[in-house]
């Protein structure tokens, strides 16, 4: 176990690396960073001035050092449109983000679950192939359609929701249904899939021969394996989630990481976009991660393969 | 009659496997298991497939004979004829049959010519992201190893980035156009064909014709494209329609966030964003684009998932 944690996480360790790397370049292929501090129309002696000043004149692999050592020690530079830390802006929208994915997450479970455990049950059933259904229509919808739909029934049909912001937790129901029905279809086939083949193996039929009730079979024998796959791909999902925050959280006007992204690549503030992405997908490095880990030591045939 | 091939087997990767959702159906093994009659006969029999071919089939027509069905022309504005509504509101009339945007576009004009904006962007990033991530995936699966770690390496620095946000930073850094979309979607899409052609190409590998191959001395060219790829080719198709319909979700996105294709041309994306000012009193507006979409991509899926269910029969339940 400790030799298969090891290896996992040194590739995770890597990858980071690796989109460190690839975060620097984009933020350097963005154009001279140089003219950007120093405004637009400044003069060619400022420019100069300010590289020299910022150490943009030397190497790129020292450059890349610096920036790195810096970002570790959680210095993220400074934004250029809101003239602000970064780090500060950053952990000021962190909070609203993170809430929005634990919704979205809880949501998509507590839809997916008992439709997946339905669908299995009574497969090929009327609920069966409704499930299926949603989950294939699910996924078709352009999710920022969708959203603007729910806007057009909460907030100005039935007036029970705000259209934009971020202020109560009303402003978190619409944003929360749009980006958690997007992951719902795969974990809901998941979970099905888990269900069928649980279902029809040995020890479920010993539970069933047992005269257990179907309910304690299903629940507490069956679903408890069926469930294990589940987190991982969950784990994933939420990262995926975090990506999905900058179409919803835009369009809601939720102050969050997304739409902090967002704004910070129409006013071409890279800084922020570069260290949005570095937390985003640090963050699904770290939950693909513990996914494996958590999968390994539930089952220890992963860890042999 | 949808994913269910794959038994959840407790994944040693979970984003790999995640991403190889759509594909881990075990093989067909060798010929006999799809025999081409008995395929067609599955195909025509599976409703889900008939459906989507159908949606899929009607658009490619209205895209293709665009310029000859079309009663407007799609760029052409009059502002005397603004936000007329569609003809199944009292106001409408058979003139404009999905009556006018803002700017007194004919919307029906604007929506077929939409259609031939998202196929070709599905198309082309399918093709784009289709090369990079089955080269990639078929030397993996082939040479395994050394070269196997080193792409799977690839593939899970590629998932660690978010799609949306890299997409929308470099297109905001380059310039937004239809061509600009394509080759960053192509270049940042390759993923899922990588995974899947990969665990593919590694099941393959080991088939008897393959070692017969060898021994008979043909090049490693010749058995990756004349005995491996025929044979993961069923895999390949699924991937490449279910990712077709994701680049059309993304592109619309893009467009619909600013980012992508570029006024006046009609994606029905950007007609969604144009629209959303107009919406709480003219919801056609964005729902005519939307459903168009909507039909497109749900067509598209029906048309992946059918094909799976009939080139991996085995694992269904």
């Amino acid at each position: 176990m400790l030799a298969f944690a090891a290896k996992r996480s040194a590739l995770a360790l890597l990858v980071a690396f690796a989109v460190s790397i690839i975060a620097f370049t984009l933020l350097r292929m963005s154009g001279d960073i140089a003219i950007a501090i120093a405004g637009e129309g400044a003069r060619s002696e400022d420019i100069a001035m300010v590289r020299e000043a910022y150490g943009l004149d030397r190497p790129l692999f020292v450059q890349y050092a610096e920036w790195l050592f810096k970002t570790l020690r959680g210095d993220l530079g400074q934004s250029i449109f809101f003239k602000t830390d970064v780090a500060t802006l950053i952990m000021a929208k962190l909070p609203t983000t993170l809430m929005l994915g634990l919704f979205s997450i809880m949501f998509a479970l507590a839809l997916s679950i008992p439709l997946g455990v339905l669908a299995a049950v009574y497969a090929g059933s009327i609920i069966d192939r409704i499930a299926l259904t949603v989950a294939v229509a699910g996924q078709a919808l352009p999710n920022f359609f969708f959203a603007l739909c729910l806007i057009i029934v909460f907030s100005i049909q039935l007036r029970w929701l705000p259209v934009s912001g971020s202020g109560t937790w009303k402003h978190f129901v619409m944003p929360t249904i749009a980006l958690g029905y997007y992951v719902t279809p795969p974990i809901m086939r998941l979970v099905r899939a888990g269900m069928m083949e649980v279902l029809s193996s040995d020890y479920v039929r010993t539970a069933r021969a047992k005269g257990l009730s179907p309910a304690s079979v299903i629940f507490k024998h069956a679903l408890r394996n069926a469930l294990v796959p589940v987190v991982a791909l969950t784990a994933v999902q939420l990262g995926f989630l975090l990506g999905g925050s900058i179409v919803i959280e835009t369009i809601f006007a939720l102050d969050g990481l997304g739409y902090l992204a967002y704004q910070s690549i129409t006013h071409k503030d890279f800084p922020i976009t570069q260290a949005v992405l570095l937390l985003l997908s640090a963050t699904y490095v770290f939950l693909t991660l513990l996914s494996d880990l958590a999968n390994a030591w539930l089952d220890p045939r992963i860890r042999m393969a | 009659m949808v994913d269910v091939a794959s038994a959840p087997k407790a994944p040693p990767n979970a984003a790999l496997e995640t991403a190889a959702e759509t594909a881990a159906a075990p093989l067909p093994t060798g010929a006999g298991a799809t025999t081409p009659p008995s395929t067609l006969r599955r195909m025509f029999r599976h409703r889900g497939l008939t459906i989507g071919a159908f949606l899929v089939g009607t658009i490619i027509f209205v895209a293709l004979f665009a310029p000859l069905i079309v009663p407007h022309d799609p760029y052409a504005q009059d502002l005397t004829r603004r936000l007329i509504p569609p003809v199944w509101y009292e106001k409408g009339s058979w003139a404009h049959i999905f009556g006018t945007d803002n700017l007194g576009r004919d919307y029906f004009s604007r929506t077929l010519y939409g259609a031939q904006i998202a196929l070709l962007i599905g198309f082309s990033v399918m093709i784009v992201s289709g090369f990079i991530g089955s080269a990639l995936g078929l030397i993996a699966g082939y040479f395994g190893g050394k070269v196997d770690m080193v792409v799977t390496f690839f593939i899970t620095t590629r998932l660690a980035m978010p799609v949306v946000l890299v997409a929308l930073a470099v297109v905001a850094m380059i310039g937004s156009s239809l061509f600009v979309v394509i080759a960053v979607l192509g270049l940042l899409k390759w993923d899922r064909f990588a995974v899947v052609m990969r665990s593919a190409t590694m099941q393959v590998r080991s088939q008897e014709y393959v070692s017969a191959a060898q021994a008979a001395g043909a090049s490693t060219w010749r058995i990756v494209i004349g005995e491996i790829l025929p044979n993961v080719m069923p895999h390949l198709i699924v991937v490449a329609t279910v990712e077709a319909g994701s680049a059309i979700l993304l592109e619309a996105a893009l467009s619909f966030l600013g980012l992508g294709v570029q006024p006046p041309l009609p994606s029905w994306g950007l007609m969604i964003s144009e629209a959303k000012n107009f919406m709480f009193f003219s919801f056609w507006l964005i729902a005519i684009p939307g459903t168009a979409l909507a039909l497109l991509v749900l067509g598209v899926n029906l048309l992946g998932d059918g094909l799976r269910d009939v080139f991996a029969p085995g694992g269904r339940s």
